[in-house]
Order: structure tokens, then C-alpha cells, then sequence
């Protein structure tokens, strides 16, 4: 009987696969049968803050962008606070979480539209949490994206905390498109410029 | 409070050799350790309000003109955390092939017939006991070009958050008995001592009397536990 199973070790990852898309990201890929929960526009109307756009690929190790990845990112508000019972500052303005299909861009990337997070706290640097999930991923991976012109940066205990070769990977440069501030972070699976991923 | 390590005698590698695709795209890289911050800590949080009606019954989520074909099941289970601390309110995300092993994602290829009555996608919230459960037709077993002749065993999609984006997990539930299980690298990437947490049993107490069989599958999520090294208030 089920009861009888040892229900105390973690459940396994498996990969999300090729076939995602109309289970998590309906909307996004054009299958109106199920709402989606997410999108990759995380901006609402009452949210003050600077609006930036947050974009990249993923490349796997042959430098080929991957069209069957899927993006998750977790972010505080223009404030530092971030939407969860666990943060009693009151942000109930801005939900701080989106998905992304790399499948549906002409150059694979995820696009998310966005508000600047604020510094959750007097040590960390403002950053984007990121999970990483494709086919042939059979286990999901955390990296964080970090802003070139955060003078914060250089103190932030995380980025300190990872060799100063591979820094770079997790800090996205700042250029601007029609307007919009726009960072880009590319995710390298592999290589010599393989993303710092976290064992969080 | 911080969640428990992920357990990497539980989890599979970013690279198996013998699931093709992962490598070229699995880390190769050591993970580098981080503390638990409230980024960490926390993650989104889905409601019941989160959901549409039919959002649990992939038996009528899907239909235009009938109802779906194939077997008929239940599939349910509690989702807990490592103390066996039952997860009440948490999101749970399904997806599918239909009862022929097709998906309808437009990628899929597979010769054998979409079901105009069956879409394959599908959430719900756990109860207040952590139990979540879904109505769904028996997915098919497809073919997939990993290696000659290599065959998914019927399996369905979970996706879940838990409290934070530390639990998060996505992976798969696999059927009891199935002869593919010994032949997938999926599967078989998992640790040994660990797959068969992957794998629902049949559960007659979760049969719907002359309508549907019933499976059941538990889900055991990373735990909170205290940190004692952390300045208390």
C-alpha cells in the first residue's frame, strides 16, 4: 500500500521535456484550452519603478540557442520586497514571478518585461532569481541575474562568493532599444563561459 | 528557517550519457553553494483562485464534441515535505500525451491520432491535508528518437513551487509494472535507491466505482528546517 512507501526521501527531478508549452506556458504558444498561470510580462499599472526588459538565450554546449527551454524568474519589487508571506513589507503591488519559452522568438530568447528590483537587503546587490529548465535537463538549475550599473555589485555577498573568472557570467550589461533599458543575459550550459549555477 | 539541501543521491545528474540531449546541455560545472536568502526563501504563491473550474478533469478541460478515449483514471496524491508535513495550498501542473502516446504540442510528430477531445493540460491546488487530484485518461507510451527503438513509458508531467522557489521540482509519475521503465535513460538516470518514488500504485480506495480507476502519487518536497548558525531575534 502507498502508506507503507517511504514518502520521506525528496521526490526526483525528471526533465520538463519537449512538450512543456501547452501545460505551462499555454498562452505564450497559442493553446487557448488552459489560462495560463504566468506570463512574461510581470509590469502592472500600480507598480512604480523603473521598467527594463530582461532578455537572452540559452546555448547549450555546442553554442546552439536551445528552442525547448523554459525560464522561470523570481524577483523582489522596485522596493526590495518581495510578494511571499515570508517578507512582511507589504508588497502587494507587484507579483515579482514569470515564465518564459524560449520556443516562440525568431532567436530563441526569452523576453520578460519587467520592473528593476530593489536591494533586498543591506548586502545583496539588486538581482533577478532565475531557474533554468529543457529538454535533456534532468534536474532544474538557479542562477541569478545581476546589473552591470549596480555599484552594489561589488560587495553583494553571492557574487563575491564565486570565483572572479566566472563572475561575469551572472552580471547582464545594459544597452537600450526603443526607449527601454534592456539587459541581456545569455545562459551558457556549457564552456568556457558555462553560467554560474547555484546549489541552492 | 532555511529548506533542506537538495538530495543529490535522489535527483538525477545533469549528465547521463545514455539520455542523449543531456550533453550538451547539462552543467558541467561544480554548483556553487549559496545561503539561503529571502530570495531563496520565498516564491510565488497560487491560490485557489488561481483556477478555472475544470482545470483538475483533463476528461472535459479538452472537449469539443464528446468525450476523450482511452482508460479512465484517477490520479491523486498528498504532497508533503521531507518530515511528512502534508503542503496544503500549493499549485500542482500537469501535462500529457492523450491515450495513442500524442501530444498536442505542435512539435510532436508522433504518427498516431491527436484526440479532438482531449488537450492534456491540467492544474489544481492541494486541500488543507496537502492532497491534490486530478481526473485523466491513461497516457500512451510514444517513440522518441534518443535511440533506436526507444520508447517513453507512459508517464505524466508534475510541476510544482512548494513554499519557495527552493522546492521547486518538476518531474515525472510512471506506472506500476510498466516493461519500458528498464529500458528509459530518463527513468534511469535517477539514482537507483530513489525511482521508485516515481512510480504511482494502483489504489482501489481511489477508484470511482464503474467510472474510472484510481492511482495514487505522493509527492515529497525539500523540508524546512532550523538553522542553528543564524543570529535568532
Amino acid at each position: 500500500m502507498s502508506a507503507e512507501r517511504k514518502i520521506w526521501g525528496q521526490t526526483p527531478s525528471q526533465t520538463v521535456g519537449p512538450y512543456f508549452a501547452y501545460g505551462l506556458t499555454p498562452a505564450q504558444y497559442g493553446y487557448p484550452a488552459l489560462a495560463s498561470i504566468a506570463s512574461s510580462d510581470l509590469r502592472t499599472s500600480d507598480v512604480e519603478g523603473e521598467r527594463i526588459r530582461l532578455e537572452g538565450r540559452v546555448l547549450d554546449g555546442a553554442g546552439a540557442a536551445v528552442d525547448d527551454a523554459m525560464i522561470e524568474i523570481w524577483q523582489a519589487d522596485p522596493q526590495g520586497r518581495y510578494a511571499h508571506p515570508a517578507d512582511g513589507r507589504g508588497n502587494i503591488a507587484f507579483r515579482g514571478f514569470g515564465r518564459c519559452g524560449t520556443g516562440t522568438d525568431p532567436e530563441n530568447r526569452f523576453v520578460f518585461d519587467t520592473v528593476k528590483p530593489g536591494a533586498v537587503d543591506d548586502k545583496q546587490a539588486p538581482h533577478v532569481n532565475v531557474i533554468v529548465f529543457m529538454r535533456g535537463l534532468l534536474s532544474h538549475l538557479y542562477t541569478r541575474v545581476y546589473f552591470a550599473d549596480e555599484a552594489a555589485n561589488a560587495r553583494d555577498p553571492v557574487l563575491l562568493s564565486v570565483p572572479e573568472d566566472r563572475r561575469g557570467t551572472l552580471v547582464a550589461e545594459r544597452m537600450e532599444a526603443d526607449g527601454v533599458a534592456v539587459y541581456r543575459f545569455d545562459i551558457h550550459m556549457q564552456g568556457d563561459k558555462e553560467t554560474v549555477f547555484f546549489d541552492v | 528557517m532555511t529548506f533542506t539541501p537538495r538530495d543529490w543521491g535522489a535527483h538525477p545528474p545533469l549528465v547521463a550519457p545514455d539520455y542523449k540531449s543531456t550533453r550538451l546541455r547539462g552543467a558541467t560545472k561544480p554548483l556553487v553553494p549559496i545561503k539561503q536568502s529571502l530570495s531563496e526563501l520565498t516564491g510565488p504563491v497560487f491560490g485557489h483562485d488561481s483556477l478555472h473550474p475544470l482545470d483538475n478533469d483533463l476528461t472535459r478541460n479538452g472537449r469539443k464534441d464528446g468525450e476523450p478515449l482511452g482508460e479512465r483514471i484517477v490520479v491523486s496524491g498528498k504532497v508533503v515535505d521531507e518530515a511528512g508535513r502534508p503542503q496544503p495550498d500549493m499549485l500542482v501542473e500537469v501535462w500529457q500525451a492523450n491515450a495513442a502516446g500524442r501530444y498536442v504540442h505542435k512539435t510532436d510528430q508522433h504518427d498516431a491520432p491527436l484526440d479532438p477531445n482531449f488537450f492534456g493540460g491540467g492544474r489544481c491546488v492541494t486541500d488543507a491535508e496537502g492532497v491534490y487530484r486530478f481526473m485523466t485518461v491513461k497516457p500512451g507510451a510514444y517513440p522518441w528518437g534518443n535511440h533506436a527503438n526507444a520508447w517513453r513509458p507512459n508517464h505524466i508531467h508534475f510541476s510544482l513551487f512548494g513554499p519557495s522557489i527552493a522546492t521547486r521540482l518538476v518531474t515525472q509519475m510512471y506506472f506500476s509494472g510498466d516493461p519500458l521503465l528498464d529500458l528509459d535513460p530518463i527513468f534511469l538516470a535517477t539514482p537507483e535507491a530513489a525511482r521508485d518514488r516515481l512510480i504511482s500504485q494502483f489504489d482501489l480506495s481511489l477508484t470511482e466505482a464503474d467510472f474510472a480507476l484510481g492511482y495514487r502519487f505522493d509527492i515529497v518536497l525539500r523540508g524546512a528546517q532550523e538553522t542553528p548558525m543564524e543570529t535568532r531575534k
